[in-house]
């Protein structure tokens, strides 16, 4: 078995080969010099230092007897061979193969967006936490949940923060409007400054100049306007992609004995009954978990509603499953303002549930919540309103 | 010997359900079980630090509420990854309606 990809997904995966009683020889390939790290705490680092939170250590992989091999990436799949090439030059056979690619930050499409740094790895936290010991001005561009998890943990600094999003609001890609102005309520609290429905003219090294001719100083240049899915190996293999690489609902590639898994994989779900890609953390677990389970014979189609949460100075957000514009919305507050919304299809069945709370006030919920979901449950709209009632006893009936 | 803390009202917590409780610098999380019996573990996920009493117990399992890591509240046994390291638990005793907890 060889796992291409040592990120959450990849690492999951291929403990949960061992798991499953898989007693052949596993290798598990990533292009970071590091072993396994979890990627959620990069953007929340402790102290102003950012220390990385290994998935497993040495200990844990050599007692699994997986191969851990680091700094040296895949070049390229030969599906025909059954083999991967790495960029030593080195070949390695496989019976089956997954791809647990991930994702890449979107470059900024501007003149001088090199200057703009981008977040996704360890030396990417390290470079900007770094710089922020010495920086007063950031300038964040992309209201999206990572750029604000970042406006948040350079605020604790006391870095001005001026967050620059084409779109007319925060958060509009995942976070119901709702909460996205709770969560921006908060950072202007802090002393955010905000400016929506402009898009970036070009970057210099300590200034961005937005479309409207404003220019914002900064001394830390921040892009965070989502990623991409790492597609370029798979498509050496000839596989199908399109927003990701196209797998079924046992997370099969279009090539066999090929899998994906993660971030980069768009696959067939049940519940949506479409193709569906996610970018969590838990997805990447789940799904590394599922694919390992079919690939050593395993015949489960992988149908778990996504669930997120992110943390920005106090205030905890979660959600589980899709909300979308078109769902009816019903309203459950709760103690120290704390809030849910189910998002209810046209039919009356719960296709989503999102909540704000400080810290971890709505987890409980929004875990009964994913529970009602995936059972497809049509909850009654008074019941999920009325805080006496008890989620559990909607799930259990 | 056995120092008994009394932590808090049997009514403080629901069916199948936790609290938070402090003492002395450190943190617990305090279960009543489904069949009403009470439970105390160490209040901190053993992952990330994060508080147990915020996540959901279900039967005789609390989840952590940010990685879904599960223990049996019971033994403090480490059910589902990410988490790897058990739980360590505590006695517990009924006086009347009120729960004592047993530490040292």
């Amino acid at each position: 078995m060889v796992i291409v990809g040592a990120g959450e997904c990849g690492t999951r995966a291929a403990f949960a080969l061992r798991e499953a009683g898989y007693e052949g020889s596993v290798t598990l390939v990533g292009k970071e010099p590091h072993l396994p790290y979890e990627r959620p705490p990069l953007s929340k680092p402790s102290n102003g230092k950012v220390t990385p939170k290994l998935i497993a250590n040495e200990e844990r992989f050599v007692e699994a007897d997986i191969t851990l091999l680091t700094d040296d990436p895949v070049t390229s799949i030969d599906a025909e061979a059954m083999s991967v090439r790495l960029q030593s030059g080195r070949t390695i056979p496989y019976a089956k193969l997954l791809l647990a690619t991930g994702t890449q930050p979107r470059a900024l499409p501007v003149e001088g967006g090199e200057h703009a740094v981008t977040f996704r790895t360890l030396e990417d936290a390290r470079a900007i936490f770094k710089a922020a010991e010495t920086a007063d001005r950031a300038v964040l561009i992309g209201a999206g949940l990572i750029g604000l998890e970042l406006a948040s943990a350079l605020r604790d600094r006391d870095i001005g923060v001026t967050v620059v999003e084409v779109a007319d609001r925060a958060l509009g890609r995942a976070v119901p409007a709702e909460l996205a102005e709770i969560i921006v309520a908060k950072h202007r609290d802090k002393g955010v400054t905000f400016r929506f429905g402009t898009g970036i003219d070009k970057v210099e090294p300590s200034s961005v100049t937005l479309t409207d001719g404003t220019k914002v100083e900064g001394d830390l240049i921040i892009a965070a306007i989502g990623v991409i899915p790492d597609t370029a190996l798979a498509e050496t293999a000839g596989l199908e992609v399109g927003n990701g690489i196209k797998v079924d609902d046992r997370l099969r590639t279009s090539v066999p004995d090929i899998f994906a898994a993660g971030d980069c994989a768009s696959a067939l779900h049940p519940f949506y009954g479409k193709h569906m890609r996610f970018e969590s953390w838990r997805n990447a677990q789940d799904q590394g978990e599922a694919a390992a389970r079919n690939m050593v014979g395993g015949d489960n189609a992988f149908a778990r509603v996504p669930w997120f949460w992110s943390d920005q100075y106090d205030l905890g957000l979660q959600i589980t499953g899709m909300p979308d514009p078109s769902h009816r919305v019903i309203t459950r507050q709760l103690p120290n303002n704390a809030r849910l919304l189910f998002h209810l299809a046209d039919d009356g069945r719960l296709m989503a549930t999102s909540g704000i709370g400080t810290g971890n006030a709505v987890a409980k919920d929004i875990r009964l919540a994913e529970m009602l979901i995936e059972k497809g449950l049509s909850p009654d709209a008074d019941a999920l309103s009325d805080t006496s009632v008890n989620l559990k006893k909607l799930l259990r009936g | 010997m056995t120092n008994w803390i009394d932590a808090c009202a049997k009514d403080d917590i629901d069916e199948e359900d936790v609290i938070r409780f402090d003492h002395d610098g450190k943190t617990y999380a305090i279960y009543r079980s489904p069949d009403d019996e009470f439970f105390c573990t160490d209040g901190l996920c053993t992952h990330e630090q994060v508080h147990l009493a915020d996540g959901l117990v279900m039967d005789y399992v609390i989840e952590c509420p940010k990685h879904n890591g599960q223990f049996d509240y019971r033994n403090g046994e480490a059910k589902r990854a990410p988490v790897c390291n058990h739980l360590g638990t505590y006695q517990t005793r009924i006086e009347g309606d009120r729960v004592l907890i047993g530490l040292g």
